[in-house]
């Protein structure tokens, strides 16, 4: 059985001190452990970004793309070997900006994996500029007379959009946020984890005070049915999203991977032989 | 009787009226009786109406091109005379329904014009829909073939729909024959010679570069629809159920090239097909590949651009995108099959390539290859061609003495190709990351770890073995003519009748552009006079690729260019290399 240390690499951080990012990581770290995992059989596809760097962190099969792509690279490992555990992770960027169009496919495709956001609100590794999370009004480096747009809503579009499992965290609450990266990973689909992990450099409005001012937490509250999809649509209109826990969960997920007719059991990664000769027959006796 | 290199028939329409299933029975049928034929399909970025036409040339010999002329035009409306009657020669025959009362344009009196009326017979025998069986039965007796062969194709066509739709088929078929036969059977003087009954199917280069993956251990594929590469996607979703395989429509070109990317990176066999617009969505992750030594596999099934271009017409002019796109500088290989069997093969071999080099490999196919019909023998279609070669890779008892998270995945060795670990492997996790990084894959901004990584991913072709330039015909040639993809077949045909005229010319084709065969391709032309490349686009690519690599330059060489989206045809290129010839004669 694997400990914390096997998931730990040599690597040192390059996120700046306090950043909520070593949150993340800790609690990535430790649910890895309580899942019983082996870092052979764990891969991570992460994003560009401060939250792209997490797979340098980690001790698995680790793939780091191009900016935006990390759900269909994702499905791709999956795909070939459904015996790894996949875990997506990008900022609200690369989740919710350019990798918006992947979003919105992954909710309602379902494939077993579960994906992580890291969200700050703001644009961090380029030095300060608004993002898709970022509120209205917000004053950035290009926004400099404040936000003219309306905020990204990623728990609400994923609800709305077919998602299976939706779920917040919070960097500083790690047993909560631990608990939901579990549940996350033993979901039988797509598991959307948004996670609030401050930037102590560049958002000086959304920080550690002002989430544990206004976040609300589900667990406190026992008559909340998390598989009630409209009751997950008006919670998260009535708090603005300022709200951490299991939001939603489809307890009839069937994955896409269980879905897909004919899908070898064994990994597809495994298969190098020459097509049997039958096959082969009846595929050479459809031509023309 | 003497071999005869084919009679062109040619059927057009509106689109939406079945020319393709009349085109496809022709060619089925001809094929079956030992006939070899090719097949070629005109239409536009529409579904229903403005006019399309697929043209069958049937011959005794093989044939990898269409021809100048048609000897039988069948004409659902006038528009497909007014289009297409230049290309019947005097004495040729111009079949049309009666329906649209057609006439020949001046100018074309020495064609017959022969009119059935076709609607009327399919609708005494109840329905419109069999106006183009007519058709048929009248084509097979213009064409002097026996009606056989077309009744059965029609009892298997239909024959899952029943009795009560394969005899009114049959009979249309019969009644087209019949009166063909009775009144105009004195106007036809061809004679298609005798068939060479064989083991052949008729399939377009999509079909065999689809078989080709499969072959080649391809399971996991994903693409968005695109013309002309969807039927990739299409053939195999077909397939891919039979040996457990999944095909993914995606939801844009870049998701479809980051799925292949990660399950390549997972071990799995990948790939993705597409077409210009969507190709050029895909540079930055080819980067990627490259850079994480990912096999990939992209099929470019090219048409004319830029941007949308004219989505149904040939060009081959994504090379140069092919060889550099992306931005830095990133190696891969880049395959050019130019035939059927090349199709086959390249699809095959791409996927044992992508994973000996570690890179990603592209196959630059083109509209005519993708979608045109030809007879192959079925024997080319050899599902063990080539074993499944998966290249460097380490063993899990390779890695027991490896501390956990210390595996060297991007060890520099004199080949530059590291064995690779895929997930699943005790201790062979790694980082593969499109940052530079140092050997363990750790993310590394070091200037001498940056020039050794550079030159490493390099120097992992200058190994590459495979065959790079075929060459037929003399090597001391007066002219050889030089192309990629399928303009090849339209040179040999070219190649044939110039040396019919008693010129010594030869054929040279590429086989791959990247990495390029230099060498190889300096020995193909050392010994001829003077060089025809003929490519369609309009920059001379292929030539300019050879110039930067010093072939070319000297006046021997001469450029012939098209790019109106319309294929060359054999006689276009005899023209221009008579001219060539002549023009090298006075110097």
């Amino acid at each position: 059985m694997a400990t914390l240390a096997d998931f730990k690499t040599s690597e040192k951080s390059w996120w700046c001190p306090g950043c909520g990012d070593f949150g993340v990581l800790a609690a990535l770290q430790k649910s890895l452990v309580a899942l019983d995992l082996e870092p052979e059989k764990l891969a991570i596809v992460a994003g560009i970004g401060c939250s792209g760097k997490i797979g340098n962190y980690v001790n698995g099969y680790n793939l780091h793309v191009v900016h935006g792509r990390v759900l269909p690279s994702a499905m791709g490992v999956r795909l070939a070997n459904r015996d790894l555990t996949v875990i997506g992770v990008g900022g609200d960027g690369d989740a919710y900006a350019i990798g918006m169009g992947h979003f919105m496919h992954a909710l309602r495709r379902n494939v077993n994996l579960t994906y992580l956001v890291m969200d700050n609100h703001i644009y961090g590794l380029t030095k300060g500029q608004y993002s898709p999370t970022s509120d209205s009004g917000f004053k950035t480096k290009t926004t400099p007379a404040g936000n003219i747009e309306a905020p990204v809503r990623p728990l609400t579009t994923a609800v709305a959009g077919g998602a299976t499992f939706v779920a917040q965290g919070f960097s500083s609450w790690q047993p909560q946020l631990a608990e939901l990266i579990q549940a996350g990973v033993r979901h039988p689909g797509f598991a959307l984890i948004n996670i609030i992990s401050p930037c102590v450099t560049y958002n000086k409005v959304n920080t550690y005070d002002w989430y544990k001012q206004n976040l609300t937490n589900l667990a406190s509250d026992d008559a909340y049915d998390p598989t009630d999809r409209v009751a997950a649509l008006t919670r998260l209109n009535a708090t603005d999203e300022l709200v951490t826990g299991l939001i939603y969960r489809d307890p009839t997920s069937v994955p896409y991977e269980d879905r897909v007719a004919h899908l070898a059991k064994e990994p597809l990664a495994h298969q190098d032989g020459p097509v049997d000769q039958a096959v082969w027959d009846k595929i050479l006796a459809q031509l023309g | 009787m003497a071999e005869t290199r084919g009679v062109a028939w040619k059927i057009g329409g509106d689109q939406g009226e079945g020319i393709d299933s009349t085109g496809d029975a022709l060619a089925t049928v001809a094929n079956r009786m030992g006939y070899y034929v090719y097949g070629y399909k005109s239409f536009s970025s529409r579904i229903k109406g403005g006019h399309t036409n697929y043209k069958v040339r049937v011959a005794t010999v093989p044939v990898e091109a269409t021809t100048d002329t048609t000897d039988v035009l069948v004409a659902l409306n006038q528009e497909t005379i007014d289009k297409n009657v230049a290309e019947v020669p005097a004495g040729g025959l111009v079949l049309a329904d009666a329906a649209f009362h057609p006439v020949l344009p001046a100018g074309h009196a020495g064609a017959h014009l022969i009119e059935l009326p076709l609607t009327q017979i399919a609708k005494e025998l109840g329905s419109v829909l069999m106006r183009n069986m007519v058709a048929v039965g009248a084509s097979a007796a213009l064409m002097n073939l026996p009606l056989e062969p077309f009744q059965d194709y029609v009892a298997r066509r239909f024959g899952s729909k029943g009795a009560a739709v394969v005899g009114p088929n049959q009979a249309a078929v019969q009644r087209g024959y019949d009166q063909i036969r009775a009144e105009a059977g004195h106007l036809t003087q061809i004679r298609l010679g005798d068939p060479h009954p064989g083991d052949r199917v008729v399939i377009t280069g999509n079909d065999a570069l689809a078989l080709g993956a499969l072959a080649g251990g391809c399971r996991i594929m994903a693409a968005y629809p695109i013309t002309p590469a969807s039927d990739v996607m299409e053939a195999l979703i077909k397939w891919m159920p039979l040996v457990g395989g999944v095909v993914v429509q995606s939801e844009d070109e870049i998701a479809a090239i980051n799925l292949a990317i990660g399950a390549g990176f997972t071990g799995a066999r990948a790939m993705t097909a597409t077409s210009g617009p969507g190709f050029s969505l895909m540079q930055e992750a080819l980067g990627l590949a490259s850079m994480t030594e990912t096999p990939v596999v992209v099929a470019d099934i090219q048409r004319s651009g830029p941007s949308t271009g004219m989505p149904t017409k040939q060009e081959q002019s994504d090379l140069l995108q092919m060889l550099n796109g992306s931005h830095g500088e990133s190696p891969r290989i880049v395959l050019t099959p130019s035939s059927i069997p090349e199709a086959f093969a390249d699809g095959m071999d791409a996927f044992n390539l992508a994973e000996q080099y570690q890179c990603p490999v592209l196959i630059a196919s083109d509209l005519s290859l993708g979608l045109w019909t030809q007879s192959v023998e079925r024997s080319v279609l050899d599902r063990t061609r080539a074993p499944i070669v998966r290249g460097a890779m380490v063993t899990e008892r390779d890695l027991e003495d490896v501390p956990s998270g210390q595996f060297k995945r991007y060890a520099l060795t004199e080949s530059g190709v590291s064995p690779r670990s895929v997930p699943g492997m005790k201790h062979g996790q790694f980082l593969a990351t499109g940052a530079e990084h140092a050997e363990s894959g750790k993310v590394s901004e070091d200037p001498a770890n940056r020039v050794q990584m550079m030159q490493k991913r390099f120097r992992k072709l200058e190994g590459f073995a495979r065959e790079g330039v075929r060459r037929e015909g003399p090597a001391d040639a007066d002219m050889t003519l030089l192309s990629v993809g399928s303009t090849v077949g339209i040179l040999r045909e070219a190649a044939g009748m110039l040396a019919a005229q008693g010129h010594r010319v030869g054929l040279v084709w590429l086989r791959v552009l990247a990495p390029f065969p230099t060498r190889a391709l300096i020995e193909a032309l050392a010994g001829s006079r003077r060089v025809l490349v003929v490519e369609q686009n309009a920059t001379g690519q292929v030539l300019n690729l050879m110039r930067t690599h010093g072939i070319g330059h000297e006046p021997r060489f001469h450029s012939f260019l098209k790019y109106d989206g319309v294929p060359f045809t054999p006689g276009e290129v005899v023209q221009q290399a008579a001219a060539v010839l002549d023009l090298a004669e006075v110097l």
